[in-house]
């Protein structure tokens, strides 16, 4: 597997199989960033080009489809999600990572498991909780449903971030007067700050693309873009430049974000993967 | 510090209760937002309750259940279902081996594949779906665009239109969403073999496909396994990217479990019997869920 292979031999069997590879991983993505540059009434005629590559498309989406509106929505429910996710699992994690007790494992589990739950189970019974305190349709609704997803996951990611730092620290700063949470306060979190981004930064990708509960809890007051793209088809007759146009910039804020946190992310998200 | 003024017994029991007082809200709000949740849709499965008569919510026991076993939809989407993870998972599981045993070789533009390779991951189904849609499309698409070049067809095919070729449309665009995934947690294994390993097999003479078949394969087999465990559950689940494709049709083509439920609840308003059928799918997913547990409980403490 490792040695030293000749060029030619390195091209044959590396770079161009990977090569392959890519392009059926980035084409489809292409396409389409190709036809959202692509005017209207050239596209079915001449089908998508680079040349006379215009933004039309992107200048008609938020003009006249409000697509502004859509992104502001979505960004309230990403943010809000990762507030709640995140502040509600930082106790938890310290407790799952400092201390041992009667029920941890299934305590640690349970949050497991939620994630592994088809989420048509809790999409019915969620709505009509909603319906009940009559909060359908609402920044919290679906604020509340992304949390579901969240939550467990956010537990699970910061116990191992924190099982990481090590446990002598929190002691040290116990001698030196702090109580436990001043040192949870005061020590781990800091040390975690690196993977406490990573996860909320996931969240709000997660929490941005989600659509089967915005269409379901939401969707005429508040609208995310993800339902908003869907509509596109509706309203206007697919109009696949303006849809295409749609599909880029929704996907942009997750696309960039997941870049540029993928490497700590993916640490972390395999570590367990790994031991197991 | 001020515990170790207060009586000793107050302390021990402040140190018993600490751990539980931490882990409350996470727990409480759990409780409240999924475990409450899924008891109730339990309980809508054995009632009769249709949303347009909010009145009415009569006790039925298991009559939606039994309704299920004798629908003829439900056998089809249990159909598609088990076509759907059967052919979904392999072509990820193998698409993603390959990727990772060629992003664990040397080359120069490696971090740079190895950034792009998961772009599938990070976007949004909706997205995906609808791209797919427009690759697929009958009049304009590039599939058929391309194949026709290629002399491979003879006449543009409507992918998603056709009850014959709908569904493993989908399981198309599906591997191409999940292959990622797969690449990234084979890569992380490789990463974790010892190369002291290889070295000595390279000094015994073994061959490269010896090499992969005594060393690789059984150094990345946990994480396989683990994969493939989370990925079958998330495959099985996941109904955006049908549910924005297609709808679940032409006509049944591409109806899963899920979808169904979901599209009962969603278009029929038929609670009671939609949460029956996700109660049902949930039990036929559990022994899977039960084996990744275990897996997983291995490595807490």
């Amino acid at each position: 597997m490792i040695g030293r292979k000749s060029l030619p031999k390195r091209i044959l069997t590396v770079d161009l199989p990977m090569l392959v590879i890519l392009a059926f991983t980035l084409g489809p993505y292409l396409w389409m960033l190709l036809t959202s540059l692509t005017s209207e009434d050239r596209l079915f005629t001449e089908g998508p080009s680079l040349v006379g590559a215009t933004v039309e498309n992107y200048v008609r989406l938020f003009a006249t489809v409000g697509f502004l509106t859509n992104l502001v929505h979505s960004f309230i429910i990403a943010a809000g999600t990762v507030v709640v996710g995140l502040t509600l699992s930082v106790t938890a994690a310290y407790s799952f990572s400092r201390f041992s007790f009667r029920g941890k494992r299934y305590l640690l589990l349970q949050f497991l498991i939620i994630n592994m739950f088809p989420v048509v189970l809790l999409i019915l019974p969620l709505f009509v909780m909603m319906r009940v305190l009559g909060i359908l349709d609402t920044h919290l609704a679906l604020i509340i449903a992304n949390a579901t997803v969240a939550i467990p996951f956010s537990v699970w990611m910061m116990t191992s971030y924190m099982n990481g730092i090590p446990k002598s620290l929190d002691e040290a700063a116990m001698t030196d007067g702090c109580s436990r949470l001043g040192a949870l306060w005061r020590v781990v979190l800091p040390l975690c700050t690196p993977g406490i981004i990573a996860t909320g930064i996931y969240i709000f990708i997660t929490a941005w693309n989600e659509y089967l509960y915005a269409l379901t809890l939401g969707g005429r007051n508040v609208r995310p873009i993800t339902v908003a793209i869907q509509t596109l088809i509706g309203e206007y007759e697919v109009e696949w430049g303006l849809l295409t146009s749609g599909g880029i910039i929704g996907a942009m804020p997750a696309t960039l974000l997941f870049l540029i946190v993928q490497k700590r992310l993916i640490s972390g998200l395999t570590q367990g993967a790994v031991k197991g | 510090m001020h515990t170790m003024n207060e009586p000793v017994g107050r302390a021990a029991l402040a140190r018993k209760v600490l751990p539980y007082a931490l882990l409350s809200p996470a727990v409480l709000v759990t409780l409240a937002i999924v475990f409450f949740p899924m008891i109730q849709a339990a309980w809508m499965s054995l009632h009769d309750y249709v949303l347009w008569k909010p009145k009415d919510f009569t006790f039925v026991g298991l009559k939606n259940f039994v309704a299920a076993l004798g629908d003829e939809v439900f056998w089809i989407s249990l159909k598609h279902t088990v076509i759907w993870i059967a052919l979904t998972i392999p072509a990820q599981l193998l698409l993603g081996l390959a990727t990772a045993l060629l992003l664990n070789q040397q080359f120069p533009w490696r971090p740079v594949a190895r950034a792009l390779i998961i772009i599938p991951w990070a976007l949004p189904s909706v997205v995906i779906a609808l791209m797919w849609v427009w690759i697929y499309d009958a009049n304009y698409g590039i599939l058929n665009e391309f194949l026709l070049r290629l002399g491979l067809i003879k006449a543009s095919i409507p992918w998603l239109a056709d009850p014959d070729t709908a569904l493993y449309a989908i399981i198309l665009t599906l591997t191409w969403q999940g292959f990622p995934f797969f690449a990234v947690m084979i890569l992380a294994g490789l990463q974790s073999i010892p190369r002291s390993y290889y070295e000595a097999a390279s000094l015994d003479g073994a061959s490269t496909l010896r090499q992969f078949w005594h060393i690789t394969l059984p150094g990345i087999s946990g994480v396989l396994i683990t994969a493939v465990l989370l990925r079958t559950i998330w495959v099985a689940n996941s109904i955006d990217v049908i549910y924005v494709m297609t709808g679940g049709g032409p006509g049944y083509a591409t109806y899963t479990l899920p979808l169904y439920a979901f599209i009962k609840a969603r278009t029929n308003l038929d609670f009671g019997y939609g949460s029956s059928l996700a109660v049902l799918f949930t039990l036929m997913l559990l022994g899977l869920v039960v084996v990744y547990l275990r897996r997983a409980g291995r490595g807490i403490d």
